[in-house]
């Protein structure tokens, strides 16, 4: 088999006593539409930032591509091609909309620290931002300050910038969080849309996209994942009825 | 009209579609045209002394603001830097046998490199973090630099500074740079070039990602750009402006001394910066202006000319945070809305009264001060060309009562103003 | 041997000093996330209104009251200045405070004018408290030293043993929860920077007898007070205590002992240049530690900044 596009292996992560990841082994190939799930708290969002290298993790490594991303900092793995979105909508909230997809779209484009070219030049650059605003329907916000957006737009930009790059693997922390049910529809089109062909690793809480959406499910419980594999599998699998699903048709009852 | 040159980055990508650039073009032509024909207009060798001033200040403060409004990054000692490459300059200008094979328009450019240099090497460490730490880095660095001059004498010249001769230089087409009105057109062309490199460095990737790092530094680095190698680019170029106009500033005063170092330096132009704007582009280019302006105006009249500064300092970072170029700008919508008639009686209803009662307050404050710490027996002042007696009741009373019926017509008046404010913001309506 | 132990005692009442800002100004920062720049302005203000109430009331009245009406004054722009600011963000916070700094540097010229006020310490410690080696120490350094660490256990009782303190501490941490939990947290936001004022007021009131009382006093502490917190790490109050203690003995033993970098750096094995007159770093190599001791905790916090960011006992910044 090739080289996965990530691989963990023993990722854990303790803030102080508490250890909220417990040893996570994990394989995701190329192309593979992966769907991260659990109950509240499960570590989901901290799982994240351990392999974005938001937070150093206690130990065990991370393997973007086969290459191992210890010591590197976030900007250099985003460089590496990887790229993610928020739970907690992370934007520039004073910048326009369409500066917003801009700045996502510098570094992607090879422009790096450079002070001889002129932004607003660079065909590439505006038709780029212009197309990724069309395709999350914010074209009419165009000029808008980012922070004046309603809360649902600002999720919408916030997938935004994080495909704008197009980098090849995508993870989406909650991407529909907070979203009507036409909107849910539309954003998970999107995903499915800009997705092909990459990776992607997503968290999300509506059943509904988990299985329009992902190839394989993870659940993760506790910080520890006690199932992985095709979403009929993990629908079946007992130990998710129990932990998971069994949890949540408590509740409903 | 000048809403064109705005750090705000929509509308000239608009007019990027609308196939466009002459909009963008407008302001810089009036301010060419405006340098160029000034001194026709203030031709008394003071005129041109204070307009070198202002626009030596021009440069310094668009410099800074490439730091603070741009950057986010508050420096208490850039006057450094500006320093650094004015002393220089200084020492170029004495180095005879290189400075007599060197046209003098150069010598900024010098200066530049020097200030330049000095950012690198702090740039490396400082811009680790944004906020309270680069803060405190820079405020500790500008007095560590500043207490060097008089340590380190052969670079600083110890008490006296370092002073030369800018006439030794190469002649520039035959210019030799000793009339006070070449000196202008130097020093014109200068900040002219700087100001259109500062604007077009805000408009390149570097200086895009330096607004993104400001607002949210956390992002900038998923998006691949480490903020702080972003903070370090716009620390080294603003270090460059700064050395530049420390080089205009020798070519212009023939003398360095510890006072461009000091932290009073970088406190004037933090000032300077943040009156006129740091939002907008042309913010400090306003600050810079207005305040030499009425620096000189008003260190002539009163002792009590930067105990004002200070209150109007205070005043505007808790009441109008945007400065000049923000209370200005607040403005565009009611005019866009075609409604910026319907505030001119409310204002004058207002600001009239405000200002009156706004002067008889300074009457109290200079009186008091008179008062205080005249010579004893001398009882004698004059304020607003009326001369009386400091010591007596009735100069009091008048003072007072104009401060109170001043500043109380303003506050009953205030709310329609405010109504007003509304309703001009608010599209449709009457008219 | 005897005049190292002179000046340990002349460095600790330097330290002590120092702490008695650098703690103020650490809470303050550690429960808002703002440095108050005009930290040392109140200071300055303590010395002043000290010395005006002394003039009528005498030393310890204006101890008593002078630091109370500087901790009020300190409340003051908590309540109607800093809490409005606070709402554009951190850096138009530091700019008011930066801004507040002049405009007390300014108020003070009104009112006492440029120069020196004579500012005097109490006559009954006008006395030397013992010698050693023929230098006297006299008793008001005593004095300073007592009432500054009998401040700081205090201090440390309040915030460690009391009721108070706890909710403070709390404050400090989880300013949400104990707002929830139905405490006014605003008010005790006000009443800490009214606290940590007023503690640089009593520092004004014991420290302008011998530092001087003049408009500049706070510009020359202040900026030292700001890279002693820099030193050892934002935040940390043991930090404070540690940074000050260092900076206060090395600028007086630097100040007292005439070294030659001439020396130092023969010392290290350079030898010096036989032109030295004509040489670049004349300069340099005509330093001596009295004339560079001023600059010394600049040199640190330098030197500190570039091997240890964060500080000497500061948390590392993630
Ligand atoms: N920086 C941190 N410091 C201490 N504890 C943390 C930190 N970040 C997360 N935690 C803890 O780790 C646990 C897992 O949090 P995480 O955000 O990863 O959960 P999640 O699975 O994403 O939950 P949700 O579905 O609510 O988003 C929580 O108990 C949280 O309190
Ligand atoms: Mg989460």
């Amino acid at each position: 088999m090739s080289t996965p596009a990530l691989e963990l292996t023993g990722l854990t992560k303790s803030f102080g006593k508490a250890e909220i990841i417990r040893g996570i082994d994990l394989s995701i190939g190329k192309a593979e539409r992966h769907a991260i799930i659990g109950p509240n708290g499960a570590g989901k969002s901290t799982l994240f930032n351990l392999i974005t290298a938001r937070f150093a993790p206690t130990s065990g490594t991370v393997k973007l591509h086969g290459e191992d991303l210890t010591g590197l900092q976030p900007f250099q793995i985003n460089r590496k091609g990887l790229s993610r979105s928020f739970q907690i909508t992370n934007i520039f909230p004073k910048m326009t909309v369409f500066e917003n997809v801009r700045c996502a779209l510098l570094w992607a484009q090879g422009y790096k620290y450079s002070f001889w070219n002129l932004v607003e030049r660079s065909r590439r650059l505006t038709e780029g931002a212009d197309a990724i605003l069309d395709q999350i329907n914010l074209l009419p916000r165009h000029d808008l300050p980012a922070g004046m957006l309603s809360y649902a737009e600002q999720r919408a930009l916030e997938i935004g910038i994080t495909i704008a790059g197009g980098a090849d693997v995508i993870m989406l922390d909650e991407p529909t969080a907070g979203m009507s049910h036409s909107e849910t529809d539309y954003i998970t089109d999107l995903i499915l849309k800009v997705t092909e062909g990459k990776t992607l690793i997503m968290v999300e809480h509506d059943m509904g996209v988990v299985f329009g959406l992902a190839d394989r499910i993870s659940v993760l419980v506790y910080g520890e994942i006690i199932a992985t594999g095709k979403p009929e599998d993990v629908r079946g699998d007992p130990k998710v009825q129990e932990a998971y699903l069994g949890a949540a048709l408590e509740e409903e009852h | 009209m000048s809403d064109q040159i705005t750090t705000d980055p929509s509308k000239p990508a608009q007019r990027m579609r609308a196939g466009s650039m002459t909009l963008t073009l407008g302001p810089w032509i009036v301010a060419a045209i405006l340098l160029a024909a000034l001194p026709f207009i203030f031709t008394s060798n003071s005129g041109l002394t204070i307009m070198n001033q202002m626009w030596i200040t021009v440069v310094f403060a668009l410099a800074y603001n490439m730091l603070l409004g741009q950057g986010g990054m508050l420096s208490f000692g850039h006057a450094v830097y500006a320093g650094v490459g004015g002393f220089a300059c200084m020492h170029i200008m004495n180095a005879s046998d290189f400075f007599a094979s060197m046209p003098l328009p150069l010598l900024p450019i010098f200066g530049g490199l020097f200030g330049m240099g000095l950012a690198l090497i702090v740039g490396a460490f400082s811009t680790r973090s944004a906020g309270t730490v680069f803060a405190m880095i820079s405020l500790g660095v500008g007095e560590l630099i500043a207490a060097c001059s008089v340590i380190i004498v052969a670079f600083f010249g110890g008490e006296e500074g370092i002073s030369g001769d800018r006439g030794e230089a190469l002649p520039f087409f035959g210019l030799n740079f000793w009339s006070q009105i070449e000196v202008y057109y130097l020093t014109a062309f200068w900040v002219f070039i700087s100001a259109v490199l500062m604007y077009l460095w805000s408009r390149t990737p570097v200086g895009r990602m330096a607004n993104a790092v400001r607002d949210n530094p956390e992002r900038a680095e998923f998006l691949g750009y480490s903020s702080r190698w972003v903070r370090f680019y716009s620390f080294v170029a603003s270090g460059f402006f700064a050395g530049v106009a420390g080089g205009l500033f020798a070519i212009n005063y023939e003398i360095l001394t510890e006072e461009n170092l000091n932290a009073a330096s970088s406190g004037v132009i933090l000032l300077v910066t943040f009156l006129g704007g740091v939002g907008f582009f042309f913010g400090p280019i306003l600050g810079a202006i207005v305040f030499t302006l009425v620096q000189t105006v008003l260190s002539l009249e009163t002792e009590l000319w930067a105990f004002y500064a200070g209150s109007l300092f205070v005043a505007t970072v808790m009441f109008f945070p945007g400065g000049l170029a923000g209370l200005i700008m607040m403005h565009v919508p009611p005019l866009r809305l075609g409604k910026l008639g319907v505030l001119t009686v409310p204002y004058i209803k207002t600001l009239i009264p405000a200002a009156i009662g706004i002067l008889g307050l300074c009457s109290l404050v200079e009186m008091t001060f008179h008062y205080r710490h005249a010579a004893t027996g001398d009882h004698e002042m004059t304020l607003f060309w009326t001369t009386f007696d400091s010591h007596t009741i009735l100069p009091w009373i008048i003072a007072g009562a104009v401060t109170l019926i001043g500043l109380g017509i303003a506050r009953t008046t205030a709310p329609a103003l405010k109504e007003a404010w509304n309703e001009a913001n608010t599209a449709g309506g009457k008219r | 041997m005897e005049l190292i132990l002179v000046n340990l005692i002349d460095g600790l009442v330097t330290g002590l000093l120092l702490f008695m800002l650098s703690a103020g100004l650490t809470l303050i920062f550690s429960m808002m996330g703002v440095l108050n720049f005009a930290h040392a302005s109140f200071y300055m203000l303590g010395a002043y209104f000290g010395y005006q109430i002394s003039l009528a009331l005498g030393f310890w009245v204006a101890l008593l009251v002078a630091p109370v009406i500087v901790g009020i004054a300190g409340a003051g722009v908590e309540r109607y200045g800093l809490r409005r600011v606070h709402q554009y963000g951190h850096v138009p916070e530091l700019i008011f405070t930066f801004g507040l700094a002049l405009l007390i540097e300014e108020l003070v010229q009104f009112i006492w004018g440029k120069n020196q006020m004579p500012f005097n310490g109490p006559e009954v410690l006008n006395f030397t408290a013992f010698a050693i080696a023929g230098n006297s120490i006299p008793a008001y350094k005593i004095f300073m030293i007592f009432i500054s660490i009998s401040i700081f256990m205090g201090l440390l009782y309040i915030l460690t043993k009391t009721r108070v303190g706890m909710i403070i501490q709390a404050a400090l941490s989880y300013p949400r929860t104990v707002e929830a939990l139905g405490h006014n947290v605003p008010l005790i936001f006000m009443g800490v920077f009214g606290v940590g004022t007023a503690l640089a007021g009593v520092a004004g009131v014991i420290a302008g007898p011998v530092l001087g009382t003049f408009p500049g006093m706070a510009f020359v502490l202040g900026s030292i007070v700001f890279v002693t917190i820099v030193i050892g790490g934002l935040g940390s109050l043991w930090g404070a205590l540690v940074a000050s203690l260092l900076i206060g003995w090395i600028t007086t033993f630097a100040k007292s002992y005439n070294v030659e970098m001439e020396a130092v750096l023969n010392g290290i094995g350079i030898a010096t240049p036989d032109d030295l007159s004509e040489n670049l770093f004349r300069d340099f190599w005509a330093l001596t530690s009295p004339q560079i001791a001023d600059i010394l905790p600049y040199i640190l916090m330098v030197l500190i900044l570039i091997f240890r960011p964060q500080g000497l006992f500061g948390k590392r910044q993630s």
